[in-house]
């Protein structure tokens, strides 16, 4: 099986490949040393030695109380995932375990409310927070969510449960098991990876949403996603200080992506690729 | 196998999830589709009144209108362009046997996870700006005048950083495709001769062609709704030269209050995004059974 591939060829690869992927990764590597650079230095040209000073991590949380929307997203992503998988799992048990004739019908369906573009229910949703009493809310945003990914977490956990055999099952029944030692010792310990996976995937997705944060909050319930976009009007010198917020909101969902890469190709294409 | 015990307790756990969403898809739609006919602004709510086409008219007939829509065009094409060429290549680089291949692709997935605001400022603040950004240090270096990237090209600017959120996600299921190639059929065609623009023409590029699909179908629903990009850099402008049908529509529900026109944009959102939706559905359905 193993091409004999020249070392010369292997070395004009890889340099390739990590000129290419330090590119990329160039912005926000740029970001993370301008976070730990003065004001000045920020604007003092091109230069990837920072003096090492946290002064700017310092300033965002003194000026602009950073734990809070730090806060809100956590509780936001955490909050509206664990609420979308209540609500899913068992759906998403029942599609896998007990399909019927309607369940591709079903499955599709739920598919196309995520094509619905947000904008298109942008007045109606926004005249029913104001009027409720839901505008910047930790609750309403935390619903909402749970409803925009729902879609989503459902199609994640229906193809992983599918994959779970039925034999096994059987195997089960044959031995006496009951349905609750079927579901509770059998069924349980097979999901939980696929499970983990999808919440994985949906605090990312929830963590990163930044059309409805922005339009439903102000300052109470406003996620890191909203704080951010409120730096688009800079006032002063604030390159360190914009570095040291993004770094920040960044550097969790950053750290998280990269556990949950496989998944992530399997929960954005809907199962379509693996 | 199912009895008709599990199958009514399997429509009992199917319920919850099929409500919640049919309920969330049906009633703002239905609201926003009684809007679109209303002359109905939040600055005048007493003066509500039935406006029949009238919104509809209203938007069809304004320029800004057709200009958002060729923008959203635009940024759509200039992004999945960039994203699908890009990504194909870099997954075969990738792909080659190279090494700390685990850290390249950590590298490359991660402006993925960036969220969309911050993605923008990093971009607007520390790569294009035209006094401290990266852009135009290397342009003063070169002894060329830096680019005023946001007055100048701000639709460019825009798909710019847009394509480079997504440029990870076309590689990483490009990658995905590319490494349940057939590596005998390969090693065969090599040894049969088969030079690499054809081994690439006829062997990578087909079996690629399904997640080149996928990539193209999924990224065009996330692109025709791109939003906080364009909020935090261009604003829209200058005029209406960056904004898209979803920041036209955004301007008109937020910024001048009218309800009734947001809504009918709205509706037209609706339907340019169910064309699309049609072919996704077709692509992804196939691969159920």
């Amino acid at each position: 099986m193993a091409r004999a591939v020249t070392r010369n060829a292997k070395i004009g690869w890889t340099i390739a490949a990590w000129f290419v992927a330090l590119l990329i990764f160039f912005p926000i590597l740029y970001t993370i040393i301008t976070s730990l650079k003065t004001e000045q230095e920020a604007i003092a040209g091109f230069d990837l030695l920072p003096s090492f000073t946290l002064e700017s991590y310092q300033t965002v949380q003194s000026q602009n109380n950073y734990v809070r929307p730090f806060l809100n997203s956590v509780i936001l992503s955490v909050g509206s995932t664990i609420l979308a998988l209540i609500v899913a799992i068992p759906a998403a048990w029942a599609m896998a375990f007990s399909p019927t004739k309607r369940t591709k019908d079903i499955l599709m369906w739920m598919l196309s409310t995520k094509m619905m573009p947000a904008v298109a229910v942008l007045v109606p949703i926004y005249l029913i927070f104001l009027r409720t009493g839901l505008m910047d809310t930790r609750i309403g945003l935390t619903i909402l969510l749970m409803l925009i990914n729902l879609p989503i977490v459902v199609w994640m956990l229906y193809t992983y449960f599918r994959e779970i055999p039925g034999e096994i099952l059987e195997a089960a029944r044959m031995d006496g098991a009951s349905l609750r030692d079927e579901i509770l010792y059998v069924l349980t310990p097979m999901a939980v990876p696929g499970i983990a996976s999808t919440l994985l995937l949906n605090i990312i997705l929830a963590w990163n949403e930044a059309f409805w944060t922005i339009q439903l909050t102000t300052t109470n319930a406003a996620p890191l996603s909203a704080f951010i976009a409120s730096f688009s009007s800079p006032q002063g010198l604030f390159w360190a200080k914009l570095s040291a917020a993004s770094t920040m909101a960044i550097a969790p969902i950053l750290i998280l992506g990269w556990f949950s890469q496989k998944q992530l190709v399997r929960g954005l294409t809907f199962g379509a690729v693996k | 196998m199912a009895t008709r015990q599990t199958q009514g307790l399997a429509r009992l756990m199917r319920a919850p999830a099929i409500i919640l969403l049919f309920v969330w898809m049906i009633v703002p739609l239905c609201m926003t589709l009684y809007y679109s006919f209303l002359n109905y602004n939040l600055l005048n709510p007493g003066m509500t009144s039935w406006a029949g086409w009238f919104n509809y008219q209203y938007f069809y007939t304004d320029p800004a209108f057709f200009e958002s829509i060729k923008n959203t065009l635009v940024l759509v094409l200039g992004v999945l362009f960039i994203t699908v060429v890009g990504g194909t290549f870099i997954a075969m680089l990738i792909d080659k046997p190279i090494w700390g291949q685990g850290i390249v692709r950590i590298l490359v997935i991660s402006p993925f996870f960036v969220m969309p605001p911050v993605a923008a400022l990093i971009w607007k603040n520390m790569i294009m700006h035209p006094s401290y950004g990266v852009l135009a240090d290397v342009a003063r270096f070169f002894g060329a005048s830096p680019v005023d990237w946001f007055a100048q090209y701000p639709l460019t600017s825009i798909i710019l950083i847009v394509a480079w959120q997504w440029l990870p996600f076309a590689t990483l299921i490009l990658l995905t495709s590319l490494q349940s190639l057939d590596t005998e059929q390969m090693e065969a065609a090599e040894m049969d001769g088969a030079p690499a623009v054809s081994r690439f023409l006829y062997l990578t590029l087909p079996h690629m062609a399904r997640a080149i699909t996928v990539v193209i179908l999924i990224q065009t629903i996330f692109l025709l709704g791109i939003y906080a990009e364009i909020l935090v850099t261009t604003n829209g402008g200058p005029g209406f030269a960056s904004t898209n049908l979803t920041f036209l529509i955004y301007r008109a529900a937020r910024l001048n209050f009218d309800i009734g026109g947001a809504a009918a944009g709205g509706i037209i959102a609706v339907v340019l995004a169910n064309v699309i939706a049609i072919f996704l559905m077709r692509a992804v359905g196939r691969n159920l059974d």
